[in-house]
């Protein structure tokens, strides 16, 4: 986290903008990936079905569409309940196939590390149409959460101011980190913590305590209390 | 000294050298150079001098004084729209502040900083922006090179071209065949061919109603091809025959002399021959040095060249991503880049790049469809985030909505282009 505030700190005094959070992989790294994959699965020019049906054209397809191949019942009955591939459903079916189709031919443990995961998408992706050609082709990112001023996610906040301001804060949440009914806002990454706290202040979020207690915090104190509740720990 | 003819002349040609070669740095202000007055061009120029309020000298190079829009030729082919519809003056930019020059931008030269015309003389630049759209590959359709343009019209930049086709398209004898050889990805506008086919259509089955239309298409698959195709079965039933990948749509030669199409080796007598060959980037962005194969690389944060911190390329010509080719992109990239650029130059703010696309398309008379998506910058490229595409089977109150929606688009991005008319 603080390399990327760095960057977004030198980024700013540049005046460069600032790149997304668009979530990306490396093609290459998931070509790697995809060798656990290749006993059962072919993709790109000429694959065919082996045990598994070819991956050509997987993004935004029915589960168990393909006319030719046969699929197991439960991968039959995932497709007729809506299933479809995308970025998203694809990671959770990675990370453990058995879990999301459990009658599957399909005996692969799966893939834990979610780097991992991303990069086999990304790649597998690259069988699929290309948004450029076939505008309604599936997304190949996802979309920044929020639509804050980089200006204000560059400032560097003050801890030290933030643990005097803070004051306000653990009269309801515990400072220790708990969470009994009123939510944890330790070690929160800063970024997400000074979304969120804009969100309020701009009611985009709905609390009205928070939404008062937002309201008058100013840019900075917003940074100085992420900065602070980012490292608490007790 | 006495004058005589000869050091008069002298004289004279020095004094028109140095007119050839104007200093138009106007007393420091930084200056920036646009080639090409479409979507992108257009919008950069105008937001740049605009939003600069005079800091930044902002010239735009364009050959043409009336600029015909490609985006919506279709429905001028399908008697929906005059092409006077079509066509925009540059005197609301003018008018805004930019300084337009009619003229052919030949050579940059990127160490000196400065664009040729081929009027004679040269514009300095600080930044360069390149929205030169597009040229065609040669040699892509067999028998087929720009001086058959005129016997088989490509009809795809905007003017000239789109009339000799209606015109050809009007002068078609009963019963005949109108052929279009689709292009291979990546194109201008990727729904174009298939709306075209559809106002064709439209046109033929008033005025020629036992006429065909014959598609020869490389491509497996196009976008909007549910839409397209549920259309042509509903408003022009057997008149539409498209020819995929599959079935040899790819495997097509043509011959302007006999007026004959050879799909899959099948010779085929035709009346009318569109064809749309591949494409890529303006001839310019070649000349400056900024493509890699046939389109220009950028960096999807600002639109910069790749190949030159200095020179940005914008809309069709550019790489960019997801992004499909259209005059919406290159809109919606221009303001990215307009942004950068004059913080760049003036020190004003810049804000994360933000990118939408909406290609809408119309199928018969007030049966509109459309896609559309948003996208963000990412260190690799432009990438789409969402989307959305209209429904087989919407109802025709949607259908119409759909096109009107589209109506109110083209007065929007014309004026956003353009600024007002004066």
């Amino acid at each position: 986290m603080r390399s990327v505030f760095k960057y977004l700190a030198v980024a700013s005094l540049l005046g460069l903008p600032i790149a997304g959070h668009a979530d990306t992989g490396d093609a290459e790294a998931g070509e790697k990936v995809f060798q656990q994959c290749k006993g059962c699965h072919q993709v790109g020019a000429g694959a065919k079905h082996r045990s598994g049906p070819h991956l050509n054209g997987l993004f935004g397809r029915k589960a168990a569409s393909l006319d030719d191949f046969r699929y197991s019942k439960s991968f039959q009955r995932a497709g007729a309940g809506g299933l479809e591939w995308h970025a998203d459903t694809l990671d959770v079916f990675l990370e453990n196939p058995r879990a999301m189709a459990s009658g599957t031919r399909m005996s692969f443990r799966g893939i834990k590390n979610a780097d991992d995961r991303a990069n086999l998408i990304v790649y597998l992706r690259t069988f699929s149409d290309d948004p450029a050609n076939i505008p309604e082709a599936d997304p190949t990112a996802q979309a920044l959460d929020h639509d804050l001023d980089p200006a204000i996610l560059a400032l560097k906040g003050d801890p030290e101011y933030g643990e005097y301001l803070s004051g306000e804060c653990t009269t309801c949440h515990q400072a220790a980190g708990g969470d009994d009914g009123i939510p944890s806002i330790t070690l929160w990454p800063e970024d997400q913590f000074v979304v969120a706290m804009h969100a309020y202040k701009t009611k985009q979020r709905n609390h009205p305590v928070m939404q008062m207690i937002a309201g008058r915090l100013g840019d900075d104190e917003i940074a100085a209390l992420a900065a602070y509740f980012k490292d608490l720990e007790n | 000294m006495t004058l005589n003819r000869r050091t008069f002349l002298g004289a004279s040609a020095v004094a028109a050298a140095t007119l050839a070669a104007p200093m138009v740095r106007a007393q420091g202000k930084p200056r920036v150079v646009v080639i090409g007055g479409g979507a992108g061009g257009a919008t950069a120029a105008r937001y740049i001098a605009k939003d600069s309020k005079g800091d930044v000298d902002v010239t735009l190079i364009e050959p043409t004084r009336t600029y015909y829009t490609c985006f919506f030729s279709n429905l001028y082919l399908g008697g929906i729209k005059d092409i006077d519809d079509l066509g925009h003056s540059y005197g609301g930019l003018a008018a805004g502040g930019v300084n337009v020059v009619h003229d052919w931008a030949v050579g940059v030269d990127r160490d000196a900083k400065t664009v040729t015309l081929a009027g004679g003389g040269s514009l300095p630049y600080d930044k360069l922006i390149l929205s030169p759209g597009i040229d065609f590959v040669d040699g892509a359709v067999s028998g087929w090179d720009l001086s058959a343009q005129n016997a088989m019209p490509h009809a795809y930049k905007g003017g000239s071209q789109t009339e000799l086709l209606k015109a050809q398209l009007k002068a078609m004898p009963e019963g005949g065949t109108f052929a279009m050889v689709a292009p291979p990805n990546p194109y201008r506008c990727p729904p174009g061919p298939y709306e075209r086919v559809s106002m064709v259509a439209h046109y033929l089955k008033a005025n020629n109603p036992t006429a065909k239309i014959i598609v020869a298409d490389p491509k497996p698959k196009f976008s909007k091809m549910a839409l397209f195709q549920e259309g042509w079965n509903n408003h022009y039933a057997g008149m539409v025959d498209w020819i995929g990948e599959d079935f040899g749509g790819g495997e097509v030669s043509v011959d302007p002399a006999t007026m004959t199409v050879t799909i899959d080796g099948e010779e085929t007598k035709v009346d009318v021959c569109n064809v749309i060959p591949a494409m890529k980037a303006g001839r310019i962005a070649e000349i400056a040095g900024v493509t890699d194969g046939n389109w220009a690389p950028v960096n999807a944060a600002d639109m910069s060249s790749k190949a030159d911190p200095d020179i940005y390329v914008l809309g069709d010509a550019s790489q960019q991503g997801d992004m499909p080719k259209s005059g919406f992109s290159a809109n919606s990239q221009a303001k990215v880049c307009a942004n950068a650029v004059r913080g760049a130059l003036t020190g004003s703010k810049v804000f994360p790049a933000k990118f939408s696309n909406t290609c809408w398309s119309l199928i018969d008379a007030n049966d509109g469809v459309k896609v559309g998506a948003t996208y963000e910058a990412t260190d690799e490229k432009i990438a789409k985030v969402d989307g959305f595409i209209s429904q087989t089977g919407e109802t025709s109150d949607v259908r119409k909505a759909t096109y009107e929606e589209s109506e109110g688009w083209y007065a929007g991005i014309t004026a956003d282009m353009f600024g007002a008319s004066v």
